[in-house]
């Protein structure tokens, strides 16, 4: 019977991507998020909900808040949690994702949380193992935990997501949380902006249904939410820019930018942040106007639901 | 050998502008002895037995102008023996090879080893070609005079590309003083840098770095610009977007040139690749519908002049990884004439100007006695029943590397026989 249920509640086997999800399923992972925020504050935040199952986390592309993030909601749940840490292992060894995937399968895992710095690194481990996949980023395509993160918190301080103006902006060409930010807050109702220089907007973005600027000022206008992308140096193989400093002084949030949005917009961030460069560094500490460290506790949350729906 | 008599069938040889019902002869010595309508049943000696093709094609043996062959060095992957077999299920009977092998084909010693084995574990005419650079390194040029000598039939760098503007134009300055044909993949490794699909919408979507369509034109500029001054034998091995065939159109008026696409651009786009599926890894990338369709209007304009299958075989584990990191290319010459024929099907192209792509052009390009049905040449060609059904299954494919980019995929025209010197090499 409870087998039943989550058949209806949730329609994918993986969590691969937010391109995959219908409506109900990302109302099902919110709502169930929303009942471990109040937990998670709590003395006590053990449950054993998944007593007994095993937890791989897959990191092939070092992480500090996802995968912590990860680790921690699988161990309130009661969860056993290996994690792995592979961007100087078996990769350098050669050995290939699949036998990688092959040799966890072999250990009976119920869930894979997998990090790769090749887009569709995960759909891949997908094919090839008998349990569930949860994407924790892969490449530039998704890292649908993160906008499913994003959109509670935004919820949880907006009460809603219909009808809001909400503007991305950045790095979004080498940006996972972009893309899978434009697939969920679109599925919600939002109307997005998208702000980056030409230089780093991804080829036809505008067919992804988003308003695309490349002045900032402009693209802000009238924003509830303000969304900050981290300055990808490390995947910038070319010369995209000329300088931070000139980066910062045109796409860097500082408060007079922050202007033509909404008075009352809330400044976004899913780290880690590069002060002076994407973001003013009081402003990033403003907690009238901050919710970066919100995003992080409810990062735990969100996580915690996914791990229990996709578990099953 | 027995002397064949064919009779009642549809014979295309766009060489000789033949295409109606009638028969073929094969000689003793593997020879076409007579072709056409005037062969038929009343006219041949009564005794003799014959095969009644019911109406069924004729066509010359297919030359494919681009096909990669893993010998030497990665004949895990196909070699001569596999690659043969492979084409003759495909009416493929005569192919130029890549010289992208390991060693390179770049210089004379290798070219005899090379032509030895063709001849030894091959039942095809094997064209070899021999590399513009040494070690395809772009950066000097190969001995094209004493090559040619050895019987290499045009230089390229196959999968890679010229860079060096200057290093083009001497290219082109030597092979105007030999005669010899020169074939450019066009790519600017700059515009290219890590690209793995076309950049476009489905390149934002997969997350995955594009070929901008420009990388491809602004070589093809740069080349049709030198060779008005330096007019060689120039061959563009393969185009996949509007951008260069509207610029071709624009030069041909002006400049000797001739241009080949593959069959993966014809009849694949962009959003075939799906879920990121590696067999459709293939450079140049596909491109987008409109692409698609400008390249079939560019073969019925005639700014077109070639088809090939760009066959590269890559085994299993080169493409079970993730999409940046597998191999590109698919493996393709069986399947080079049937699905060229579902152009003719959904009526994009004549019947007639597909086949002449695929024989006597290609043939005339690389001045080679191929792909025609001439009396008292070899009698290279290949039944085909064209209305046959036939699903594409890897498992059911012969060349050694079973990465078709069209898996699953139902086509109409089926190889039937194919022959070699008169002799039948393949049936179905």
């Amino acid at each position: 019977m409870a087998n039943l249920k989550k058949a209806i509640k949730i329609s994918q086997k993986h969590l691969l991507g937010i391109q995959d999800l219908s409506i109900s399923d990302v109302n099902f992972i919110l709502s169930e998020a929303k009942q471990f925020i109040s937990l998670n504050k709590s003395k006590n935040k053990k449950l054993d909900i998944l007593r007994g199952k095993t937890q791989i986390n897959l990191f092939f592309e070092p992480s500090t808040r996802t995968q912590s993030s990860f680790e921690l909601a699988g161990k309130r749940l009661g969860a056993d949690v290996m994690s792995m840490n592979l961007n100087n292992s078996a990769i350098k060894k050669g050995e290939t994702l699949i036998d990688t995937a092959m040799t966890l399968n072999a250990m009976h895992p119920d869930i894979i949380v997998v990090r790769h710095q090749d887009s569709g690194a995960s759909n891949l481990l997908s094919q090839k193992v008998n349990c569930a996949v949860l994407n924790a980023g892969d490449g530039r395509r998704e890292h649908p935990t993160q906008a499913l993160l994003d959109a509670l918190t935004i919820i949880d301080r907006k009460g809603k997501i219909e009808g809001l103006k909400i503007a991305i902006c950045g790095d979004i060409l080498h940006s996972r949380v972009a893309r899978s930010n434009i697939y969920l807050l679109n599925m919600l109702g939002a109307e997005v902006n998208i702000i980056a220089p030409s230089n780093l907007m991804p080829q036809d973005i505008n067919r992804l249904g988003v308003n695309s600027f490349s002045n900032m000022k402009k693209g802000l206008k009238d924003c509830d939410i303000v969304m900050m992308l981290r300055l990808q140096n490390e995947r910038m193989t070319s010369s995209f820019l000329s300088s931070n400093r000139e980066y910062y002084e045109y796409y860097g949030l500082t408060p007079d930018k922050l202007d033509h949005a909404k008075k009352d917009a809330l400044i976004m961030h899913p780290g880690p942040m590069n002060r002076g460069i994407e973001i003013d560094t009081n402003l990033a500490d403003d907690i009238n106007k901050s919710v970066i460290k919100e995003q992080v506790e409810l990062g735990v949350a969100v996580r915690m639901a996914c791990l229990k729906i996709f578990c099953e | 050998m027995k002397k064949k008599y064919f009779l009642n069938a549809n014979i295309i040889d766009p060489h000789n502008s033949l295409e109606e019902v009638g028969g073929l002869i094969v000689g003793e010595n593997g020879k076409i002895e007579a072709v056409g309508k005037k062969v038929n049943k009343n006219n041949i000696p009564s005794r003799e037995k014959f095969i009644d093709l019911k109406e069924n094609y004729i066509f010359p043996g297919l030359v494919d102008m681009r096909v990669f062959v893993g010998e030497p060095g990665y004949e895990y992957k196909e070699n001569f023996k596999t690659l043969s077999n492979a084409a003759l299920s495909g009416g493929v009977t005569s192919v130029v090879t890549m010289p992208n092998t390991d060693p390179i084909i770049d210089n004379v010693s290798i070219v005899d080893f090379l032509k030895r084995r063709g001849r030894d574990k091959s039942k095809i005419n094997i064209f070899p070609t021999a590399s513009l650079t040494k070690n395809l390194e772009g950066s000097n040029m190969t001995e094209f005079g004493l090559l040619q000598k050895k019987g290499i039939i045009a230089f390229t760098d196959g999968i890679k590309t010229i860079q060096n503007t200057r290093l083009m134009s001497r290219i082109m300055k030597s092979a105007y003083d030999l005669g010899s044909l020169i074939m450019q993949h066009a790519e600017d490794y700059e515009l290219s840098k890590n690209g793995m699909v076309n950049d476009g919408i489905i390149a934002t979507k997969l997350g995955l770095q594009g070929i901008p369509d420009f990388a491809e034109k602004i070589i093809i500029d740069r080349d049709l610009s030198l060779l008005e001054d330096l007019n060689c034998r120039y061959h563009i091995s393969q185009v996949s977007c509007s951008k260069s065939i509207d610029l071709i159109e624009q030069k041909k008026e002006k400049v000797n040139f001739t241009t080949g696409v593959s069959i993966n651009n014809l009849s694949l786009n962009e959003n075939d690749i799906g879920d990121f599926r590696t067999f459709l890894k293939l450079s140049p990338p596909l491109r987008t519908e409109d692409d698609r369709l400008s390249l079939i209007k560019g073969i019925n304009k005639d700014l077109i002049d070639v088809i090939v299958s760009d066959h590269k075989p890559e085994d299993e584990e080169s493409k079970r990884l993730t999409f940046s990191q597998a191999a590109t290319g698919a493996s393709g010459i069986e399947t080079l004439l049937p699905l060229a024929l579902e152009l003719f099907h959904n009526d994009s192209i004549k019947l007639n100007k597909i086949i002449k792509l695929l024989t006597s052009n290609p043939a005339k390009i690389l001045k080679i006695n191929k792909g025609n049905l001439n009396i008292g040449n070899d009698a290279d060609f290949c039944i085909v029943d064209l209305y046959k059904p036939k699903v594409v299954k890897k498992e059911k494919m012969i060349s050694k590397s079973k990465n078709t980019c069209i898996e699953d995929k139902k086509l109409q025209g089926v190889v039937t026989n194919t022959f070699v010197k008169g002799e039948e090499l393949f049936k179905v």
